[in-house]
Formats: structure tokens, C-alpha cells, sequence
């Protein structure tokens, strides 16, 4: 990692609309390329990205990673990584990875993916891909709504939810229930490793690192499907401000999607889920 | 050279192994299945992966991803499954990947699927379609050699006929020159670079690469990749007594080789008959049919469906020569295509009529 103080070394005054002033801890994460990106203030899914790419650099992988990237707010970020991209069809990067794994063995492949593009529209290729014990890794950016679109419900939207399309909430008699996806891969043979993290404090994001890492070395040791389910914040398509977003999604959607290790299957555990929720704290 | 008497689906499984395919995958459906299951058979041996895809939409994609390794890989289906991987065909396009893919078809009704395409934006695919086993084995190692070079998804058209009659092919792999190379293809190795690859319908090259270009300009780029694409393959096509006569029949595929038989039993007759066949369905040989035209009285079009190949003849001869649809939808009761109508003494019969009728009404030869 390389530290970016200002060109000169000194300091940047940040009043009368100057730029803000540069920390001299400011730096530039690994394989993040400088320039303009298109999310909103406020969220989730840069901090889940870059963890997922410090934690590629930080086991060595960086030179033999292929990440497939879904359709949504996060797809124009790919372009910010250093890493190899390939980018899918909403709902179906899991077959591209597969089509990648089994062309490239010797790779590491890392989807990314939304909460509409992977459990709406893309719920037969994800499970499919986890029953079929695929070596890759598959990572769920979940903030329960449809951001790029604006805000709309999606099948991981928790009940009470406000969308633009559940104007009084997502209730259960008109809009059904929420799919609890992670829950559901944890139950398939196949999948060796099944965590959901949250990047809503600086605990959880660690947290979460540790979640990818341990799904990358599952990966590379070939046992199974692994799975990493990060809720991000969105304050756009919440509808509240960015500083509440945290709150939100603690108070809201980490009540119906519960965080924790899920299913370690490399560490003994006998097919059932939910083996040790709070494993990886 | 050594010839074999062997079934098309095997044929075809053997021609693409042969030319250096190496993933395929698939969902059964008749008459596709066949070539599925010769695929699991033959490509395990050479180190080669055959997926059984969970749907037409799982198959597509898990090829798409193999061909963005760089290796040959195709898929296919017949065309209900072909109408499912519509939208990954067409952004197979747009990311310029190269791939082959099978319609083993249940008749003839998907010509305008094949060659406009039911997929969203411009986009085109090469449409090759044999009407007997060894042109499939030469046109289906063709089609990898095309997909490569043109960096484009090549489609080859067959049925349940192609599927199931068994035939005597050589099988030596056909004399094609080397394929480029694939500077493209994914392998990890340039994570961290500093320009990391990316191989997207969305463009080609991430912002801040020097060959980055905004959306809009990648479409239009594309726009003008099928352009050139359009004028620089070369339709193959097969004729029959084009110059000397008075009505010119056009049928592609197994109708096609059908035509073949009854044009050459009625010009032994003495009929001014003969026949065109479009071998490349896209681009379609325009010249050689507006050629053939220009010298007949009129032409006539039979195809297995309501009309359909009838636009492109209709778009070659331009109104210079009426055109006359002699063909239609016949089906048997098992649904796979099986048509009544191909039969040798009934499309004589057509021919004959389309014929008759000519000299009565035609512009004068």
C-alpha cells in the first residue's frame, strides 16, 4: 500500500471551497484504481468491495483472480478494481463463474452480485451453482431494495420495509415473505462454506473481512461452494439519510437476515445449518 | 482418408471436439440431446468439460464464461431452448466473444430467430446450415475458425434429420488456417497491473485505459463491427442449373437437400428447374440469388415454416422477379419436426405447379 499525501507534501486547506484537506494517513487500498465512480454518499457497497479486494491482495491472489460482476449500482465500480472483470447478465454471473472455473482451475473466482440480480432474478443459478459444489465464491451486496432503479422491493426486502413499490411497507398478505438466501444455500450439500457479514461499523466490515477470507481459502482448497452475504446500506433507496443508514440496516435488516458464520463445512460441520452463527466474531 | 458410417448428432459431437472444442454445455431436448450426450462422452478423454446445464438460460452463460477463458466452447439447444439464451447471445455479441452454438431444430420456424435474432440492440450472428452429415463436420469446425477470426457468436442449424440419419464421413479434420490469437481472454494474471483486463458487453477496456470509450461509442462501434463482418464472410452457397433456368428454387438445410434430388430429376426430364441453396443463412448470398433471379422467369421459395427465408429472397431479387412461396408447415404427430411434406413426388409436384405457372404468367425469358 502506497500513502498519497498531497504532491508536494504539504497540507490542503479545505476553507472557502478549496478541497478538503488530505490526511497524511490517506492512501489509496489496493487495487483500487483512482477516478470517478457512480454511487451514492452513504453506501455499502464500496466498503464491501474493497474489503472484498484488500482481502484478494492480502492472501496473495491478486494475479491469478477473475471476479464476475452482476448488474446493478456496483457494476460501474468494476471498473475501479485492478482486478480481471467479467461482466454477466443480471442473475446469471454464477454460470459465467462456473464456465470460468472449470475452464481455469487454477484461478480464483469471485461473483458479485445484488440482492435483485442474485435472489430475484438469479435465484436458480446461485442455488444450482452451490448444490453443484462449484469451487467458486459467491458474494451477495444485500441491501433489500432495488437500488439502481431507484428503490424497489426485491425478494430480500424485510417485511415493514418502504420501496417505491410498497409504499406502507412490504406486508406479508399482498408481498409475500422475504427470502433468506443465505439460510437456504447453507442447507445444500454442496456449499462448504455460508457466512452473512454487514458492513454497517467498523466491527462489522472486520468482521466481514474475515468472512471473504476464509471463503477465499475454502475456495482455494477446492472442498465446495462457498458463499459470503454482505448487507450494505443504501440511503437512497431507505429513503433515510446516509448518517441513519448504519442504524437502519442494524435495526431493520439485520433483524430478519441475521449475521454470522452460517455453515463451515471444512471446520466438521455434519450438513445442517446454521452450525455457528457467531463464529467468525 | 477414411470414412465412417456414422450418425449426424455423433458427427457433429466428433467435429466439434475435433476442432479443438473443449466446453460444452447443455440441457436436453430432442433433437439436441443426441449431441449433448456424445459431448459427455467424447470430452472427458481429451480434458475437455461437458456441463449439464440446469436450464437453457444456465447453459449459455456457463459457455459464455468459458469462452471469456478463451477456450472453444459452444452450447445449444433446439429452437423453444435458443428463444430462452436470446438475451446472452445477444451480449455475447456486444462483449465480442467468440462461440458456436447448435439449433437442432424442430423444423424450419426458426429462420428469422437465427438470422435477426429475438435478442435485444444490433447484433448478428453467422448462420451456417448444412443439409447433410459430412457438409455438417466441415461447416461445424468452420464455425469455431469463424467465431475466432470474427470474435462473434456462429450459429449452425440443423434438425432432427441432420440428428439421426447416418451417413459415410470423413473424418480428418479439415485444412483452416490458424486462429488469432486471444489477447483478450481472461486468466487472472493482470489483477494488480494497473490494467487489469475486462471482458464485458459494456465495452471493451476500464476508464483510464487509453482504448476506453464511453457506452454509446462501444454500440456504435459494434454497429460498425457488423458491417464489416457482413461484407468480409463470404456466404457459401450451392447452385444447380442456374443459367439456363426459367424458374430458380431457393431451400436451405434438409428441404434443401431434398430440392437438390427433385431439381436434378426434373431437369433429367427436360424442366427448365434449378436451384439455389444458401449455405450461409447470414449473411445471406444475396448476389448469387439476385444473380440466378436476374436470368429466370421467377422464383420460387420452399422452406418448412410460413415464409420466413422468403424476406431475404424477396430482399435479394428486389420486385425484378415475382417470387413465389411453395412451401409451408408440415409436421407429423411426434413433434420433433418430422415433416410429411418432405417427400420427393410431393415437392416435384410443387416445383412442377410453381413451374407451370411461371411460363403461363412470368415475364417472358
Amino acid at each position: 500500500m502506497t500513502d498519497r499525501v498531497g504532491a508536494s507534501g504539504d497540507r490542503v486547506g479545505s476553507v472557502g471551497g478549496l478541497p478538503p484537506r488530505r490526511l497524511v494517513d490517506d492512501f489509496v487500498p489496493p487495487l483500487i484504481l483512482e477516478g470517478e465512480h457512480s454511487l451514492c454518499p452513504g453506501c455499502g457497497e464500496p466498503v464491501a468491495m474493497r474489503s472484498l479486494v484488500e482481502t484478494v491482495d492480502e492472501l496473495g491472489l491478486t494475479d491469478r483472480t477473475i471476479a464476475v460482476f452482476g448488474i446493478g449500482c456496483y457494476t460501474a465500480f468494476s471498473g475501479n478494481l485492478d482486478l480481471e472483470a467479467l461482466q454477466a447478465l443480471h442473475g446469471r454471473a454464477p454460470s459465467l463463474a462456473t464456465g470460468v472455473k472449470r475452464t481455469r482451475p487454477d484461478t480464483m473466482v469471485v461473483t458479485v452480485q445484488g440482492d435483485g440480480d442474485m435472489v430475484n432474478e438469479g435465484l436458480a443459478e446461485v442455488l444450482h451453482a452451490a448444490a453443484r459444489a462449484e469451487a467458486i465464491t459467491c458474494v451477495l451486496l444485500n441491501n433489500g431494495v432495488f437500488g439502481e432503479t431507484g428503490g424497489h422491493m426485491t425478494a430480500t426486502t424485510v417485511l415493514g420495509q418502504r420501496t417505491k413499490n410498497t409504499l406502507d411497507g412490504r406486508d406479508a398478505a399482498r408481498h409475500g415473505y422475504p427470502i433468506l438466501i443465505a439460510d437456504l444455500i447453507a442447507s445444500l450439500e454442496g456449499a462448504a462454506f455460508v457466512a452473512r457479514g454487514a458492513v454497517s461499523s467498523a466491527g462489522e466490515v472486520a468482521r466481514s473481512r474475515r468472512m471473504l477470507r476464509r471463503a477465499l481459502e475454502v475456495q482455494a482448497a477446492g472442498t465446495g461452494f462457498t458463499f459470503v452475504e454482505i448487507l450494505t446500506m443504501c440511503p437512497t433507496g431507505w429513503f433515510v439519510e446516509a448518517a441513519e443508514a448504519p442504524a437502519y440496516l442494524q435495526g431493520r435488516l439485520a433483524e430478519v437476515h441475521r449475521l454470522g458464520v452460517l455453515k463451515d463445512g471444512a471446520s466438521g460441520a455434519d450438513g445442517a445449518p446454521v452450525a455457528a452463527r457467531d463464529g467468525a466474531r | 482418408m477414411s470414412r465412417r458410417l456414422v450418425e449426424g448428432a455423433e458427427a457433429i459431437a466428433g467435429a466439434m471436439v475435433a476442432a479443438g472444442c473443449r466446453f460444452f454445455a447443455g440441457y436436453p431436448m430432442t433433437p439436441f440431446t443426441e449431441v449433448l450426450e456424445h459431448m459427455a462422452r467424447l470430452l472427458p478423454p481429451v480434458g475437455g468439460t461437458c456441463m449439464n446445464a440446469e436450464s437453457e438460460l444456465e447453459a449459455v452463460g456457463m459457455a459464455w464464461g468459458a469462452a471469456a477463458t478463451g477456450t472453444r466452447a459452444a452450447t445449444g439447444s433446439v429452437g423453444q431452448g435458443l428463444s430462452l439464451m436470446q438475451e446472452s447471445l445477444s451480449e455475447i455479441c456486444h462483449a465480442r466473444l467468440p462461440l458456436v452454438v447448435l439449433n437442432m431444430a424442430r423444423g424450419q420456424g426458426d429462420y428469422h430467430q437465427a438470422t435477426r435474432g429475438g435478442g435485444h440492440g444490433d447484433y448478428r450472428h453467422i448462420v451456417l446450415a448444412p443439409a447433410d452429415v459430412p457438409e455438417a463436420v466441415e461447416l461445424v469446425q468452420r464455425a469455431f475458425w469463424l467465431a475466432d477470426v470474427w470474435r462473434n457468436p456462429v450459429l449452425v442449424v440443423g434438425d432432427y434429420y441432420l440428428a439421426h440419419v447416418q451417413e459415410a464421413v470423413d473424418e480428418t479434420p479439415i485444412d483452416l488456417p490458424p486462429p488469432p490469437a486471444k489477447p483478450w481472454a481472461l486468466d487472472g494474471s493482470t489483477g494488480g497491473s494497473g490494467a487489469a483486463k475486462i471482458v464485458s458487453p459494456l465495452g471493451t477496456a476500464k476508464r483510464g485505459d487509453p482504448s476506453f470509450v464511453e457506452y454509446g461509442q462501444h454500440l456504435e462501434g459494434i454497429g460498425e463491427r457488423l458491417a464489416v463482418m457482413e461484407a468480409g464472410v463470404e456466404p457459401l452457397v450451392e447452385t444447380i442449373g442456374i443459367d439456363d433456368a426459367d424458374l430458380v428454387v431457393v431451400a436451405y438445410g434438409t428441404p434443401g437437400r431434398y430440392l437438390r434430388y427433385v431439381v436434378d430429376e426434373l431437369r433429367r426430364e427436360g424442366l427448365g428447374v434449378g436451384l439455389v441453396r444458401p449455405v450461409t443463412l447470414w449473411p445471406f448470398p444475396t448476389g448469387v440469388v439476385a444473380a440466378a433471379a436476374e436470368r429466370a422467369r421467377a422464383v420460387a421459395v420452399y422452406e418448412l415454416n410460413t415464409g420466413q427465408m422468403l424476406d431475404d429472397v424477396r430482399l435479394a431479387v428486389l420486385g425484378r422477379r415475382p417470387v413465389r412461396f411453395i412451401g409451408g408447415l408440415s409436421f407429423d404427430s411426434s413433434g420433433f419436426g418430422i415433416a410429411p411434406d418432405l417427400d420427393a413426388e410431393r415437392l416435384a409436384d410443387r416445383v412442377r405447379r410453381a413451374l407451370d405457372e411461371t411460363v403461363r404468367t412470368g415475364v417472358p425469358a
